[in-house]
């Protein structure tokens, strides 16, 4: 019979942690943008049809970077939860902190006790009045992180991250952020065309909901 | 609430799909109507009154009364039947009071939920059959007394045309090629829309239709409340169309319903 190794918790850990930033690493990035309309939400996207950006409540929107069939569990849980909580209690006591965290409290779960780590990055982005929109940005550990102006996920975030540092400025027009959007995510080769983008906003101004996809045609004239 | 923070995660045989009350009904039954639970039915619970859905050339009007009555008793006279289901439909509603402002809120929270889920809306048939099954669900409560019978209507964008549905309680559907009249004084609403009715009405022929309609029930049935020209209270009316659904503001139908109760009198007599 043969006896198994010994591997430390530390040596465990760095693993699984590994294992899930390389997986999330391969995938595209995407940013969201706080600008004058709400918060933009752009994703180097290629796929019509698979969304990496989707709606979760009233002011509450969902995107992901990393594996498809692992964040879209994730955000299907999302939709259910805040669907429920919102039914059971009131519409307006539906926030994305207290979702950020039930996606943390998951996300750590499954680190720590699955088999495999989730390979997945999400962003809970909540528009509220000017500058009390929320960000945050949930890691594959279950790590929050509450960030301001903008967020970014994916295999170039530092890269990415660093372009924003320099061209971001706060209450930018819809037309100047989706360009922002699609500069930073193009890096070097240029501002990534609109059939490679998937486009979302929330729009502070709409009755109800906020969530708002920008579809081919429009994005195109946008980035025109 | 299921009262806990974690993320409501499911084995894939286990899992709910689209459905809301699918859902409710795994993690959190008591927010489900409660079944029936036997015994005497229960007298002098608020019920609404009438409720009308008519459609015109290019989409539908609905319309109800504001009164709900406990047994003689006027239990409000203000309450609103008439609410836009989503962004292209609406549902109005007739009978206990209480658990049909929950059903209407299960209802609009089921398809937006599908939509959310799915990525895509219902077809307006599949919202209208997903009604019929949560007013089949709650049956044993209507055994009680506590019957809820909707109409919902809608503009179908496949077919680029209003279509009007009705139910009964046991969640039965019909689809109606007119119009349709629920609750107590449906009988005569429905009468005077039928003497009125045209293929070629416009939308302003048409509210005006249903509200004369409205005051006619109210004129024969005790159940229906009137126009209240002393409180401002005057019925709910939506109209759904291609842009969609809108409720008239109240000034709007004030205005209408002065102009109408000014024309010639309504089944009246002498003055």
């Amino acid at each position: 019979m043969s006896m198994p190794f010994y591997v430390s918790p530390e040596q465990v850990m760095k693993d699984r942690a590994d294992y899930a930033r390389k997986g999330i690493a391969r995938g595209r990035s995407l940013v969201a943008l706080e600008c004058e309309p709400g918060i933009l939400l752009v994703a180097h996207n290629p796929s019509r049809t698979l969304n990496k950006i989707s709606e979760i409540y009233d002011r509450i929107a969902f995107a992901a970077v990393g594996l498809y069939s692992e964040y879209q569990l994730l955000r299907i849980a999302g939709v259910r939860h805040a669907d429920m909580k919102g039914y059971s209690y009131s519409r307006e006591d539906v926030n994305a902190r207290e979702l950020a965290n039930a996606y943390s409290q998951t996300l750590h779960q499954i680190f720590t006790h699955e088999m495999k780590p989730y390979e997945v990055e999400l962003l809970i982005a909540q528009v509220g009045d000017e500058g009390a929109s929320e960000l945050y940005r949930v890691l594959y550990d279950g790590v929050v992180v509450d960030e301001h102006d903008y967020s970014v996920l994916g295999g170039q975030a530092e890269e990415i991250t660093a372009a924003l540092a320099d061209a971001y400025r706060p209450g930018l027009p819809l037309r100047d952020a989706a360009r922002l959007g699609a500069t930073v995510l193009g890096g070097d080769d240029g501002p990534l065309p609109s059939d490679q983008l998937e486009v979302a906003v929330l729009d502070r101004s709409r009755p109800r909901r906020c969530f708002r996809r920008i579809r081919a045609e429009e994005l195109t004239e946008l980035l025109a | 609430m299921t009262g806990s923070s974690a993320l409501p995660l499911f084995a894939p045989v286990s899992d709910p799909g689209p459905s809301f009350a699918g859902l409710l009904r795994l993690v959190a039954p008591h927010l489900l109507a409660a079944p029936g639970a036997g015994g005497t039915p229960l007298a002098h619970v608020p019920h609404g009154t009438t409720v009308v859905a008519v459609r015109f050339a290019e989409g539908v009007v609905m319309a109800g009364d504001r009164r709900a009555t406990a047994g003689l008793t006027i239990a409000s006279r203000r309450m609103e039947k008439v609410f836009p289901a989503d962004d292209s439909s609406g549902v109005a509603i007739a009978g206990a009071a209480g658990p049909a402002v929950e059903l209407v809120r299960l209802f609009q929270v089921q398809i937006e939920h599908y939509e959310k889920v799915q990525g895509e809306s219902l077809s307006l048939e599949g919202r209208a059959n997903q009604l019929g099954q949560l007013v089949r669900a709650n049956l044993p409560a209507a055994m009680q007394g506590l019957a809820v019978v909707p109409l919902f209507a809608g503009y179908d964008r496949s077919r680029n045309t209003g279509r009007v549905f009705s139910y009964d309680v046991t969640g039965g559907r019909y689809e109606e090629i007119e119009f349709q009249a629920q609750g107590s004084g449906s009988v005569h609403a429905r009468n005077w829309i039928k003497a009125g009715w045209r293929d070629e009405l416009s939308s302003d022929e048409t509210v005006a239709l249903v509200l004369t309609a409205l005051f006619a029930a109210a004129d024969e049935d005790a159940g229906t409340g009137g126009p209240d020209l002393v409180r401002r209270i005057f019925p709910t009316v939506a109209i759904i169309d291609a842009d969609g659904y809108r409720a008239l503001d109240e000034d709007d139908i004030a205005e209408r319903s002065r102009s109408l109760l000014d024309g010639a009198e309504r089944g009246g007599g002498a003055r």
